[in-house]
């Protein structure tokens, strides 16, 4: 891989450039605002081209000429394949299992994937009130697969979480494969996990494992952003491979000119 | 009365007047795309008290409506600004800490978007619940106990399943209507014909009255008929600062201003005077606005292909 033009690649480009790769391979991903809108516009544009790109607010099919600030935005609605209403999206294209991917985040996460974005605190008392649900409790259970772009800190990589807002591998695998049998759920659970820092998989355990570290980031740095003890294969741990010339220059003159997200 | 054919044309004023009460449960629809501001801004010029306001993302114009002291309970499925981050109106109502002397905490019920829009849809079909895959290992049922799980009839084991919800009023904002009340809408339908088949009363916002003829010559684009619509209100721009496809783009600066403007009580209020209380209408709502600003967020046509329906007599 060619060494990027211009300034170093910062924690924000190689978390988007990490979850892009991750999605090679996949077909139908169901896009969030913000990182991963970029990180799935940039593997659309990069190792994924054949990737369908679908958006809560009732797209299949989009293909957005600029980087939408809402959800919602108009851009994903003119040249797209179909515009739905949120009963058939939720319905017919979620829930009928045809999303392979599902993109989460969340003001916390927990070791099994399991994510908050409710409350801080006591639900009905909350130190903090957050968004909710929105699609993502549902997006949990019936994409084949999640993947978590998140910013890793102690105030965000918790023991406990406030409210279990959207399940992942619940308190571990075990308990998760049986549910997922007996309810009939698509999905596999989370998957991966990018941060600033590193890329995290899941062990058969269901917990969270580091897999590599990002160029510049170091194991303490990760330690003392966690707040359990984090899994650490024993060994070298390999570094996150750094973005290419051509990704860096996508994020930074096409997804991304104005720099407010990345 | 709906149902009946002739005009249905109203002023914004009337339309409120005659159709949203103290103390009604009001849907105004619209995912991101076509929220009625206009009819936001006039309910709280009315007064209207003890609402409760479902919508599945509140957005700015419930903001408005809360900080107005127009609201007693929210139902959603997703409480933010999107795009920027919070509802900070909203927050001082439903966190403890922010609480101003005098004010209470507004009740909340809250569901995933899949629920949400199921709730509608029930309610549309008069059916008692509307089952569906989510909730699984969430506290969300704890949080909300009307979200219930049921066992199949056919043996398969258990589904979540979400109440009914009916309106008193829907109020959706659209493209085009003719005088009758047959909507016309494309871009993100949300749930506009869901909330508006569930709800009790319908009102119509649209940004332009077209004759019928212009209807029945691409039916396939109506979403919701006459025959459910109580009042059509002709109101040109009447979604700022949400946008309405192909006609205005979203106005994401004043999404972006909100969120310091509301981060303050007294700055909400000072908001609220200048651009609602102070302003009899939508119409002198846009004349008061920046006509640059308001000329940059028009977009580049980009008109669909036509299609050919077929003349059969």
């Amino acid at each position: 891989m060619s060494a990027p033009k211009g300034p170093e690649a910062t924690p924000n480009e190689l978390m988007v450039v990490a979850a892009a790769r991750a999605l090679e391979g996949r077909r139908v991903c169901f896009v969030g605002v913000g990182l991963p809108n970029i990180a799935v516009n940039l593997a659309k544009r990069t190792i994924a081209p054949q990737m369908e790109l679908v958006y809560e607010a009732g797209v299949f099919g989009a293909s957005p000429a600029r980087l939408p600030l809402s959800i919602g935005d108009p851009t994903i609605v003119t040249g797209s394949t179909a515009t739905v209403s949120m009963h058939d999206l939720f319905g017919l294209y979620l829930q009928g299992g045809r999303i392979d991917v599902g993109f989460l985040g969340g003001a916390q996460i927990d070791r099994f994937g399991n994510l908050n974005t409710t409350v801080i605190g006591d639900y009905a008392a909350p130190k903090t009130r957050l968004p909710g649900s929105g699609g993502a409790c549902e997006i949990a259970i019936n994409a084949k697969e999640i993947m978590v772009i998140m910013r890793q800190s102690k105030r965000s990589f918790v023991e406990r979480l406030d409210f279990r807002t959207s399940p992942g591998h619940l308190d571990g695998a075990a308990h998760a494969e049986r549910v997922r049998h007996d309810e009939g759920w698509l999905s596999a659970g989370p998957t991966v996990v990018v941060t600033d820092l590193a890329v995290y998989g899941f062990d058969a355990d269901g917990e969270m494992t580091l897999r590599t570290l990002h160029p510049g980031a170091t194991l303490d740095a990760v330690r003392e952003s966690i707040g359990w003890k984090i899994r650490i294969p024993t060994g070298d741990v390999p570094t996150t491979p750094p973005p290419s010339a051509e990704e860096l220059r996508l994020i930074r003159e096409e997804l991304d000119p104005t720099g407010a997200y990345v | 009365m709906s149902g009946a054919t002739g005009s249905k044309l109203h002023t914004m004023r009337d339309a409120i007047a005659a159709h949203v009460h103290d103390g009604d449960t009001v849907a105004i629809e619209g995912f991101t795309h076509c929220i009625s501001f206009a009819a936001g801004h006039e309910i709280i010029r009315q007064k209207r008290r003890n609402l409760t306001l479902a919508r599945m993302t509140p957005d700015l114009i419930y903001d408005q409506m809360v900080a107005a002291g127009c609201a007693k309970k929210l139902i959603f499925s997703w409480l933010g600004n999107p795009g920027v981050g919070s509802l900070h109106a909203i927050r001082r109502r439903t966190e403890p800490s922010a609480l101003a002397p005098g004010e209470s905490l507004l009740e909340v019920e809250e569901y995933s978007h899949h629920g949400m829009v199921g709730r509608y849809v029930a309610g549309a079909h008069r059916l008692p619940f509307y089952p569906l895959r989510s909730y699984s290992e969430s506290d969300l049922p704890a949080a909300n106990p009307l979200i219930r799980q049921v066992e199949s009839p056919y043996g398969d084991g258990k589904i979540w399943a979400v109440p009914p919800l009916n309106p008193d009023v829907a109020i959706i904002h659209a493209q085009r209507a003719d005088a009758e009340g047959n909507v016309q809408m494309w871009g993100l339908l949300g749930c506009q014909k869901e909330a508006a088949f569930a709800a009790k009363r319908v009102i119509a916002v649209v940004e332009e009255i077209v004759p019928t003829e212009t209807i029945r010559a691409d039916p396939n684009r109506t979403i919701v008929p006459g025959l459910i619509v109580n009042a059509v209100v002709h109101e040109p721009f009447g979604a700022h600062p949400s946008y309405v496809q192909g006609a205005y783009d979203r106005d994401n600066a004043f999404y972006r201003e909100w969120d310091a403007i509301s981060r303050e009580a007294a700055a909400t209020d000072e908001w609220l005077r200048e651009w609602v209380y102070e302003v009899p209408d939508r119409a002198a709502y846009i004349a008061k606005m920046d006509a640059a600003r308001l000329r940059a967020l028009r977009p580049t046509p980009a008109p669909s292909g036509s299609v050919d329906y077929g003349d059969y007599r």
